[in-house]
């Protein structure tokens, strides 16, 4: 069996290494009916784009995506200031045909996306040539060899009863030089594929079948993001599951998010958009899915006829109504860790790092100036778009809708959610965005707290402040805090995964749903003790 | 607050452990005044029964600590390492070992216990040991690190702490023999079907069980470390690196052997928890009450009563004197993998007396059963054990208080399961094994939470 185990770690390594290796493969060049053929489709105009194209990318050499890259970025750059010199010149000379019909030859963009959709097409090699047999040099040997590691622990594990033995021993789950290479690579992970995708286009050709035959389209980087994400969350949910197969509310709050990340985050957007529909995640509720009233998106739904005009009234009843409702009734938990796809991840991925979780009162305080400061943002931010899509104007209060909503794409969407959200999990825990960071969690947090039928239930005075819940506690709550006082515990960040109840030995804590009177219960006192011992203090 | 404070009287407490730390917070909640908690062990509190998770690496040693590092200067709550040698009960004064000395107005003797030692030869070589003090823990992780400098540890004593070392020494696969006096685990506090489940249970995780077996002597190598150990009945020699002595704890007291604070095993202590000597008091594992409340021991080595002890002690120390009433009975325990809770009294076939009659019901294939106590003449329920099924405090503590019938417990036994959602449940089962035993017709009612909350 360990060896099985050793032999799946082996195959897992060589994949994931193949993968990674992958970026560096491959050469790009344009022959000058490629970049003609490229040009016209693109629809560029500028004569003088094209000329140094035709100078940097059209060779017989060799390029590697990162010579490649830089010579297109460069070439851009060339080109839009030859444009911008141009235009203020015929300002100055207040030639104003001549300055309009300029405009017209600058092209727009973000350096690398330019650079990305070009090596999409220049793109040369084995990994181009063979997608199909890298993607299982690389996805298949990754998936199969972690299956390999993980699975025999059915029978390595013993009995099926919580096992969190070494947890404190092993470098991985421990902060230690694993973790800390963990760490690394999830960070430029994340860098390369919000800020550079053009370094990792060789990702995107692997998934070009797969892809075609979802939305007849080839993959994007956010494809292949979508797709590692599905998988990484199906074996890793295969771990919890053998983890925590004796746990009935495990098993089936895990399948619950595989089947929303599977289904609703992916297979469905991808099915609409080869549709012509809008690809959309029929889950993601704002203000998580924060551009969903941004002025593209509106205009995208405006477009799309009865399908686009569902969407829009859905979207904005998930978020007013379905969710709220929910809390109420089940708790956040029916969202961020039963349906949610960053909980998802959390809740799979991350479960082996959720006692990295910050459990001090000065974390505590951190997380409510902070995870509110970003609900206040994203509903500013909002206000600002929404009042710009309708009254035409570009800014509100001095606050320009597109810087705001770049600032906020870019600090929140890619940072926060992203890099550190997930990059962090092996040091910081795995539920770094949920806690401190999501305005969704934020906003269902209010609901948990004062409204709402859902509540851990401490045990009476069973509790004997071990700490492993504490300790399990992905949100960072110190549950033992409560229970040690025999008090419920209701907090608004609880996201209900379990765990606490899972490792505690003496069956003290019980995620329910139950009437709201008596679900706060600060002065009762610890049970054991025929002494009224509230009565006495408020003597 | 600081001139106020040289006012105050000086409430001292000689112990950090639950008992000592409960007393410290419950008088600061109603008072100002000084309080010192006084430990040779460690500096913060630490939760005891903690210690073990962090051998086995589900926890670090921090993690044990249920208040974070500033919370005794927030609370004004003064924290002295050191041992006390002496206590002058005639100047209101300790002495401690290293000669500095402490004046108090009020004492708390809070000291707990240590491991029963009962003179076997070689009992304080190297290697051998309890498992009670953060120290233990350290001895545990330099002698049985890993399978590897630990060839096998042998553990004498078949008690809640016997079976926790064996768990952990396990969880790093050192090979494990346990010695056991009785003729079945823990038997004189369990009835025969939970004591046997226990039994195969730890035999299920390939621990070397030996039942009715004691130690004779324990065997040195040339460096005074342990070699092996001798069993009294087969005089069979066992090799072994390491000795966990886990015979159960007497109370901590050695130092007051030359003071005229009057103790037996424990301080003695009347209800109110008050020594002989006025302004001394003694809680937790280390107090014997002189006249023990019904059921209960005289000494009870038990996380929640230490607790409940040091909250009744904060009361009389604030001038409101509150008498010691610990309630209903409870406990729990987890032994490897099975989780235990009791509720009320339920006594084994050796200590149960005449008019107890015992329901009982086991899972045919999992770990799980309980045992519902009764009395043979009202029906009145006594109390239950259960394994494997986690129980409801609150309804419990409440059919106890209100001394419902038996027939009434398992009618409305939905009503106390705490397992997690979605978890099987086995009230019917349970409820239909009654009916066959004792020819009643109960229908098993559907959980209610307007009678799980009608307390409230």
């Amino acid at each position: 069996m360990k060896t099985i185990k050793y032999l799946g770690l082996g195959f897992f390594l060589v994949g994931f290494f193949i993968f990674t290796m992958a970026i560096f493969s491959g050469y790009f060049n344009f022959t000058e009916q490629e970049l003609d053929c490229y040009i016209s489709e693109k629809g560029y105009k500028s004569e003088r784009l094209k000329e140094e194209l035709l100078k940097s990318i059209v060779t017989d050499e060799k390029l590697s995506i990162f010579e490649f890259s830089s010579k297109v970025r460069a070439t851009f750059e060339t080109s839009n200031r030859h444009h911008e010199i141009l235009i203020s010149k015929y300002n100055s000379e207040k030639n104003w045909t001549k300055k309009g019909e300029e405009f017209q030859y600058k092209v727009s963009g973000k350096p690398h996306n330019l650079s990305f959709e070009i090596a999409k097409k220049a793109g040369k090699g084995f990994f181009k040539d063979q997608p199909t047999l890298a993607w299982w040099l690389t996805l298949g040997l990754g998936i199969f060899g972690a299956l390999l590691f993980i699975l025999p622990n059915v029978i390595l594990l013993g009995k099926p009863v919580i096992k969190n033995d070494g947890i404190y021993n092993e470098s991985a789950t421990n902060r230690g030089f694993i973790a800390w290479l963990v760490l690394i690579y999830l960070v430029v992970f994340y860098l390369l594929l919000y800020f550079m995708p053009d370094y990792v286009v060789n990702w995107t050709f692997i998934f070009d079948p797969i892809s075609n035959a979802l939305n007849g389209g080839n993959a994007s980087q956010w494809f292949v993001y979508g797709f590692l994400y599905c998988a990484i969350m199906l074996v890793m949910g295969a771990r919890m599951y053998i983890k925590y197969r004796y746990n009935k509310y495990q098993i089936i709050r895990t399948t619950s998010v595989l089947f929303f990340q599977i289904v609703f985050a992916f297979l469905i957007p991808e099915i609409m958009t080869s549709l012509n529909m809008p690809g959309y995640d029929f889950k993601n509720a704002f203000p998580l899915d924060y551009d969903f009233f941004f002025e593209w998106n509106l205009k995208s739904l405006q477009n799309s006829g009865a399908i686009g005009l569902f969407i829009l009234v859905w979207g904005i009843i998930l978020t007013i109504i379905i969710v709220p409702v929910m809390v109420y009734f089940f708790g956040k938990r029916w969202y961020c860790s039963w349906v949610c796809g960053c909980g998802g991840l959390a809740e799979t991925l991350g479960d082996p790092y959720r006692q990295h979780s910050d459990k001090s009162l000065n974390a505590w305080k951190l997380e409510r100036w902070v995870i509110h400061l970003v609900l206040i943002f994203s509903i500013l931010m909002t206000v600002v778009t929404l009042h710009c899509y309708f009254s035409g104007t570009s800014s509100l209060l001095g606050i320009k809708s597109q810087w705001i909503k770049d600032t906020y794409s870019f600090l929140i969407g890619a940072w926060f959610a992203g890099v550190i959200g997930t990059g962090f999990y092996p040091i910081f825990g795995n539920r770094i965005w949920c806690r401190f960071g999501c305005p969704l969690a934020a906003y269902l947090g209010f609901v948990q707290r004062f409204k709402s039928r859902f509540r851990i239930t401490t045990n009476g005075g069973q509790c004997i402040s071990c700490g492993n819940c504490s300790t399990y506690c992905e949100q960072g709550i110190d549950v033992r805090a409560y229970a040690q006082k025999g008090e419920n515990i209701i907090r608004s960040s609880c996201v209900g995964c379990g765990i606490c109840s899972a490792v505690c030995p003496r069956g003290v804590l019980k995620l329910e749903n139950g009437p709201e009177k008596g679900r706060i219960n600060p002065t009762k006192i610890l049970l054991g003790n025929d002494v009224d011992l509230m009565k006495l203090l408020n003597d | 607050m600081k001139i106020n404070q040289q006012k105050m009287e000086h409430i001292v407490i000689i112990g950090n452990g639950i008992a000592g730390v409960t007393a410290a917070r419950h008088i600061r909640k109603k008072s100002d005044k000084k309080i010192t908690i006084i430990s040779g062990e460690s500096k913060y509190f630490f939760s005891r029964t903690a210690l073990m998770y962090v051998y086995m690496g589900h926890l670090k040693f921090e993690h044990t600590q249920p208040y974070e590092n500033w919370f005794w200067k927030k609370n004004n709550i003064e924290l002295k390492e050191g041992f006390v040698t002496k206590i002058e009960t005639d100047k209101n004064q300790l002495l401690f070992k290293d000669n500095s000395s402490l004046f108090y107005d009020k004492l708390i003797i809070a000291t707990g216990s240590k491991p029963n030692k009962f003179g076997w030869k070689g009992q304080d070589l190297k290697g051998v040991m309890g498992l009670y003090h953060k120290q233990d823990l350290e001895n545990l992780e330099k002698f049985a690190p890993n399978k590897g400098v630990c060839k096998r540890a042998v553990i004498v004593g078949g008690g809640l702490i016997g079976i926790e070392l064996a768990e952990m020494l396990r969880s790093r696969k050192i090979p494990v023999t346990f010695l056991v006096r009785e003729t079945s685990f823990w038997n004189s506090v369990l009835p025969t079907q939970e004591s046997e489940m226990i039994n195969r249970h730890i035999l299920e995780h390939q621990i070397d069980l030996r039942l009715n077996s004691n130690l004779k002597e324990i065997i040195s190598d040339e460096n005074g470390q342990v070699k092996s150990v001798i069993i009294e009945e087969t005089n069979e020699e066992i090799l072994c690196n390491v000795v966990g002595l886990t015979a159960g704890v007497s109370p901590n007291i050695d130092f007051l052997k030359n003071t005229n604070i009057a103790c037996n095993k424990g301080v003695l202590v009347n209800l109110y928890l008050e020594t002989n000597i006025p302004n001394i008091y003694a809680i937790g594992d280390c107090a014997e009450q002189t006249h023990p409340i019904v059921n209960r021991r005289p000494i009870e080595a038990v996380w929640y009563t230490g607790r409940m002890m040091g909250e009744t002690v904060a009361q009389t120390i604030c001038d409101k004197k509150t008498e010691y009433k610990p309630g209903n009975w409870f406990n729990s325990a987890k032994f490897l993998d099975i989780e235990y809770q009791t509720y009320g009294w339920v006594f084994s076939e050796q200590t149960k007396s005449e008019n107890e009659g015992c329901f009982q019901w086991q899972h045919p294939s999992e770990n799980k059963c309980i045992s519902i106590s009764y009395d043979k003449n009202s029906h009145e329920f006594l109390g239950i054990n259960t394994f494997g099924i986690r129980m409801r405090h609150d309804i419990f503590d409440q059919w106890l208080s209100e001394k419902k019938s038996v027939e009434h417990i398992l009618e409305f036994l939905a009503d106390a399961n705490f397992d997690p959602e979605f978890y099987k449940s086995h009230e019917a089962e349970i409820v239909t094994k009654f009916n066959q035993e004792m020819s009643t017709n109960i229908q098993v009612k559907k959980k209610s939470w307007k009678r799980i909350f009608s307390k409230v």
